[in-house]
């Protein structure tokens, strides 16, 4: 079943960059997306059981978790995908500085889709460390042709700085790997979860923090975790907005993923306590560097990635605070992930109609677009924070294992970035909504290839946020008791 | 055997010192593909006591790849863009060496920090990697060319491989394996990358990459 979930993927990857016929490639990446999406529920619900393969390759509750929202944030983009390929086609002109440009072959883009899926697929099934690795720079080389698409030098340059940027941090992660297994030669443990579980305090502890160390900063290179975020802003403003979605929504949490095996090596070796003040330090910094960049942003794409940058601070300083706050992290990388995936989606409905990414000139989407004004104001509520929708329950959550911990100082200034990133996102949210629309913008027919994935994905943040089904609550407290040390 | 590690190691440290003081591009890939044969032939060496047909094929296929298919492929690049030489670095040779110096002595110091377990105590390879990847980092961050920076990720990369060769030498054959298709891939990925800027800029200089940023409203 694993297996099967990882090789569809890249087998239909392989089949898109051989297709001639584009209808066929499109039916091929919905078809994909749709397998993948019912076998990660089936797996998810209970029905099937993912057997696991080898020590190296198995599917644990956490896993599962970041398989389940990436399986869906692709379908919903695969949806959305479909009708976006078949608008853009030719030559066209570059709306910022009138040049013409033409875009990537569509095969390369959905076979590179396909790939991404594949790699990210792999990253939440593997407890093999340096399988780890292997899947976490496979999906930076999978993604960056996407964000290359739109063949200007704009993109250009945001996939040049994307590559050489994860690269680097890939490579510190790399050592991080190696002196992971000089920690683990006294007790002779297996590079796996499990093995390094089971050496416990026989790792050397130096050696352990070291590593987390690497981990931590070759990781957080590729979760944008300030002040290693800066490629973060450029690859999703240029890429086009089905890659967006899936970065944001996607791809971080995968990063953020090899920081939590990081982390469960140090629970093992009994150093938690190091790694936990790191991740809240971390934390901290990007939500108030992401807090700085929303107020007065420009270009609302920007704006959305920075935003990303703050809550990816806020999954680092969950996990770090521990607890009920770590519960709430794992909550708040679904939700987040939910959210985003559905705001980029709705920019990319904006930009179209508008094509300019400057938010100042942007009025009226209420009327230009009644549907994705309301996505819009909807997701802009979400994703700071306020009820009823997903993200206030998860922030909330977090927000009481801060205080219940004792730590008055982490959530006075928690609350006070949250504070500062809703001002800043609603003065430019709110203006860009309301308002006549400028000279030349008519309203719009809305295909509902373009609103019902984003509508979809705003029905399951609003419900998460009216009930949390106990399930996923059980499995959040099983996790973080076993393998997040509580 | 450890007199010939210690050799090849002080060879790395060589090559990365000639790298940062080297301006033309053909003399930085012909280098780092040198690296790669030290570093194949480290990889020989440290498991001199117990050489295996798997550890011989492993270091035969790393320096393969490493001094052939990797430096081919940039040498391919470089002669599509037409670039040859690079201009104006952002940091001067002779200060980028300077800074190598600076660079080599606090790598020895940590090396001399680091309380190394089993069978690589004492020996020069923490100070000798941790060099390395400084020498890369400085290669990204002071060079123009898109070309110097990708050799600059391999350098960093060797010293990323000189230290988990050496010292973490438990279950490496599918980890290396991985390491290296990652590796290969990457340049080639960085290679077309470099082939599309040539073509919209008319030039390889990264530092005309430089229209994103945050503006005000």
């Amino acid at each position: 079943m694993i297996l099967a979930l990882i090789l569809l993927p890249a087998a239909a990857g392989a089949a898109a960059l051989l297709l001639r016929a584009d209808a066929l490639r499109r039916a091929l990446l919905l078809f994909a997306a749709i397998a993948h999406a019912g076998m990660t529920a089936l797996v998810a619900f209970g029905l099937l059981e993912a057997k696991p393969v080898s020590t190296w390759l198995l599917l644990d509750d956490l896993g599962l978790l970041f398989l389940g929202i990436t399986s869906a944030l692709f379908l919903a983009v695969a949806v959305y995908g479909v009708g976006y390929l078949s608008r853009e086609r030719g030559v066209r002109r570059d709306f910022e500085e009138g040049w013409p440009f033409s875009n990537a072959p569509e095969a390369v883009f959905t076979g590179n889709l396909l790939f991404f899926l594949a790699a990210m697929t792999l990253v939440t099934a593997t407890h093999h460390y340096g399988l780890l690795w292997v899947a976490i720079e496979a999906t930076t080389l999978a993604s960056a042709p996407l964000v290359y698409y739109h063949r200007h030098h704009r993109s250009l340059e945001a996939a040049w700085k994307y590559l050489l940027l994860c690269s680097v941090g890939i490579a510190l992660a790399l050592l991080g790997n190696y002196l992971l297994a000089v920690a683990s030669q006294p007790a002779g443990a297996a590079l796996t979860v499990e093995g390094l579980r089971g050496a416990g305090t026989g790792l050397a502890s130096p050696w352990i923090r070291a590593a987390f160390l690497f981990f931590l900063v070759g990781y957080g290179t590729k979760m944008g975790l300030a002040p290693l975020h800066t490629w973060l802003p450029d690859a999703h403003s240029e890429a086009p907005s089905v890659v967006s979605a899936l970065l944001s929504g996607a791809v971080l949490n995968c990063a953020f993923l090899g920081i939590l095996r990081a982390f469960q090596a140090c629970v093992a070796a009994g150093e938690a306590a190091f790694a936990r003040e790191l991740l809240v330090l971390l934390g901290l910094v990007s939500m108030g560097i992401a807090a700085a960049f929303v107020l007065n942003q420009a270009d609302y794409k920007r704006m959305l990635a920075y935003s990303s940058v703050e809550h990816m601070g806020i999954l680092a300083l969950g996990v770090g605070l521990g607890g009920a706050a770590a519960r709430g992290a794992l909550l708040h990388a679904l939700n987040h992930s939910l959210t985003k995936g559905m705001l980029f989606l709705v920019a990319g409905n904006v930009l179209r109609a508008y094509s300019t990414k400057v938010a100042r000139d942007v009025r009226g989407v209420g009327r230009v677009l009644p549907a994705s004004g309301v996505l819009w104001v909807a997701g802009f509520l979400a994703i700071t924070g306020i009820p009823p929708f997903g993200p206030f329950v998860s922030e909330f959550t977090i927000l009481k294992g801060a205080l219940d911990g004792g730590r008055t100082t982490v959530a006075t200034l928690y609350l006070a970035l949250l504070a500062l990133t809703f001002v800043g996102m609603a003065t430019t949210v709110l203006r860009m909504v309301q308002g006549a629309a400028p000279g030349g913008v008519p309203r719009r027919p809305e295909p509902w290839a373009s609103i019902a994935p984003p509508a979809a994905l705003a029905l399951a943040v609003l419900t998460l946020g009216l009930y949390v089904p106990p399930p996923l609550v059980r499995m959040f407290e099983a996790v973080v008791g076993t393998t997040l040390g509580g | 055997m450890k007199s010939a590690t210690d050799g090849i190691l002080v060879l790395l440290v060589l090559t990365d010192l000639m790298l940062l003081g080297t301006s033309r591009i053909a003399a930085l890939i012909r280098l780092a593909g040198l690296q790669g044969i030290v570093l194949g032939c480290l990889g020989l060496f440290v498991q001199a006591d117990d050489l295996t047909l798997r550890g011989v094929l492993l270091a035969a296929g790393s320096t393969a790849i490493k001094a052939g298919v990797i430096p081919w492929l940039l040498a391919r690049a470089m002669r599509e863009a037409g670039a040859s030489r690079e201009p104006e670095p952002f940091v001067g040779y002779a200060l980028s060496l300077l800074l190598g110096m600076a660079l080599l002595g606090g790598s020895v110091w940590i090396g001399s920090r680091l309380s190394v377990p089993g069978p690589g105590a004492g020996s020069p390879v923490v100070p000798a990697a941790f060099f390395s990847m400084g020498a890369g980092l400085l290669l990204i961050v002071s060079r123009r060319t898109a070309l110097s920076q990708v050799v600059g990720y391999l350098v960093l990369e060797n010293g990323v491989y000189t230290f988990g060769v050496s010292m973490a030498r438990e279950e490496r054959i599918l980890v290396e394996l991985g390491v290296l298709l990652d590796l290969l891939v990457a340049v080639f990925v960085m290679g077309i990358a470099v082939f599309h800027i040539r073509r919209e800029f008319d030039h390889i200089e990264v530092d005309r990459l430089s229209t994103l940023r945050d503006t005000g409203p």
